[in-house]
């Protein structure tokens, strides 16, 4: 189940590197080889050392949800979330492909890519 | 002698609007600004600072200070949201202990409620990409921090509905509220749900609307015919989402209440009133817990009951109405958070929610979104 049409964004140079491994259907997260943290949303300058030696690291795409609200009173409902990620970091998403009304806290996600209206792979989740 | 021992509320003004089609914004900020002049007893001429948010149309300052034809030389734009009014009164402290103004003004006014303009993020804005494509709206984004609480600490929706139901039992006093109908706990939960867990009565109003202070020095203050309200303590945060790593079940209050209550030398238990921004009813319970007035995760059983409602329980709050009955000008609560506070402190407020012996009150703001990154200002404000 889809819940809501995914929007067009204008990207800069701090969100285009995701974009263009997710695009060719790889999850990758910024890590700094600096001092080893990974962190989220990405960012060119290292937000916990100021490092700038940022390494695009493959993810597992699994993850834990960390809280959740389902927005009701639009056409489409949908559950926006954020998700512990394996890796470490909390990153914002949607949670979809399951049953808006059966989301719990501490249950186990998985990525999958949703495609937005330019054709850009959407990291999202949905039951393990 | 700290900066704050130097400053004093000498006048208020909430513009009796909550719906202005026919009004511009910069006229709002200066109908608000000519009722804060008379509220205080001064004149324009007197005014030699100003302090404005991002509500002010156009370059901010400099567009109203030309509308208004004020001439000052001290100003200060800095916007956290609806929390940015707290620190303008933090700020006009500071700048009146320095010496850089005597008398400071400050407005905020906004017509959402007649507009509808749409919230435009400008793509720069390095968060934009990741939030527009989840569809995180303001009401979404606090209900996750909502979510959070109540997984950890047994939050429950009921709890959370009496802080409206306080709210409404307030606003039924209050002639310029937009909800003035009392509610109970059974009517919120039954109101439509917009984001689980918040309900539609779990969400602050949109109005139109402004309101405006002077902040001045004490021997002017004692000066005017109007009783005197001290800034005794200020505090200012921003809480984010870091690198990753955060807990949405803390505000920015858990960093600026301490702060304000060390500057003043008090602590929760010397409060008698209390302004708490309520953008939606989950907001007043964390901000609650974090200023100290209970323990980290005891805020829903703290509100319950009536505990907020003036005559009835321990710590009366938003005695107007607050953003969930009253107003919520520009989509800003701040302003009218320490309009209600010092109202209170000169014994102003209506009878049927005056605080008796209100010498101590807190004002607390929280600008921007719980759920993701948010200004907090914390203000302790005694009568002299």
């Amino acid at each position: 189940m889809m819940g809501r049409d995914i929007p067009s964004v204008t990207l800069t140079s701090d969100s285009e590197p995701f974009f263009a491994a997710s695009t060719q259907g790889t999850f990758s997260i910024p890590a700094c080889d600096d001092c080893g943290k990974t962190h989220w949303y990405p960012r060119p300058l290292c937000p916990h050392c100021f490092g700038e030696r940022i390494n695009w690291k493959p993810a597992s795409g699994r993850g834990r949800i960390h809280t959740f609200s389902v927005m009701r009173r639009v056409p489409q409902p949908y559950a926006v979330a954020y998700v512990e990620l394996a890796e470490g970091p909390l990153m914002l998403t949607n949670l979809v492909d399951c049953d808006l009304d059966a989301i719990r806290i501490d249950q186990p996600v998985e990525l999958v890519f949703k495609p937005n209206a330019d054709g850009l792979n959407v990291p999202m989740f949905r039951p393990a | 002698m700290n900066a704050t021992d130097q400053a004093h509320i000498a006048g208020i003004y909430e513009h009796p609007t909550r719906h202005a089609p026919d009004k511009s914004v910069a006229q709002l900020h200066a109908e608000a600004a000519k009722g804060a002049l008379a509220d205080a007893g001064l004149s324009k001429d007197d005014i030699d600072g100003y302090f404005c948010a991002g509500d002010a149309p156009g370059l901010g300052p400099l567009s109203m200070l030309e509308y208004m034809n004020l001439k000052v030389r001290h100003l200060d734009s800095t916007d956290t949201g609806g929390s940015s009014y707290l620190i303008h009164v933090a700020h006009a402290a500071q700048a009146i202990a320095a010496g850089k103004c005597t008398i400071a003004l400050v407005t905020l006014a906004g017509r959402p409620r007649s507009t509808k303009t749409p919230e435009r993020v400008h793509p720069d804005q390095p968060d934009a990409a990741w939030e527009k494509l989840f569809g995180v709206a303001t009401v979404n984004a606090y209900a996750m921090s909502a979510m959070r609480h109540m997984h950890l600490y047994g939050t429950t929706p009921a709890q959370l509905a009496w802080v409206k139901v306080a709210a409404s039992h307030h606003a039924q006093h209050n002639p310029n509220a937009m909800l003035r109908d009392v509610v109970t706990v059974e009517d919120v939960l039954r109101s439509p749900m917009i984001a689980d867990p918040l309900h539609r009565l779990d969400c602050c109003v949109v109005s139109d609307g402004g309101g405006a202070l002077i902040v001045t020095r004490p021997e002017i203050a004692r000066s005017l015919a109007r009783p005197v309200v001290a800034v005794r303590g200020t505090g200012e945060a921003a809480k984010h989402l870091g690198g990753g790593t955060f807990d949405l079940t803390v505000s920015g209050a858990a960093v600026s209440g301490p702060i304000a209550f060390a500057e003043a030398g008090i602590t929760p238990a010397d409060i008698k009133y209390a302004s708490i921004y309520d953008s939606f009813t989950i907001t007043v319970v964390i901000q609650l817990e974090d200023l100290g007035f209970c323990a980290k995760g005891d805020g829903g059983r703290f509100v319950a009951d009536g505990n907020l409602i003036a005559g009835v329980g321990r710590l009366p709050f938003n005695t107007d109405g607050g953003g969930l009955c009253n107003n919520h000008p520009a989509n800003r609560g701040g302003m009218t958070k320490i309009i209600e506070a010092v109202r209170q402190l000169r014994s102003e407020a209506h009878p049927a929610v005056q605080v008796a012996n209100c010498d101590l009150a807190l004002v607390q703001g929280t600008g921007g979104r719980l759920g993701t990154r948010h200004g907090s200002a914390t203000l302790i404000l005694e009568r002299q």
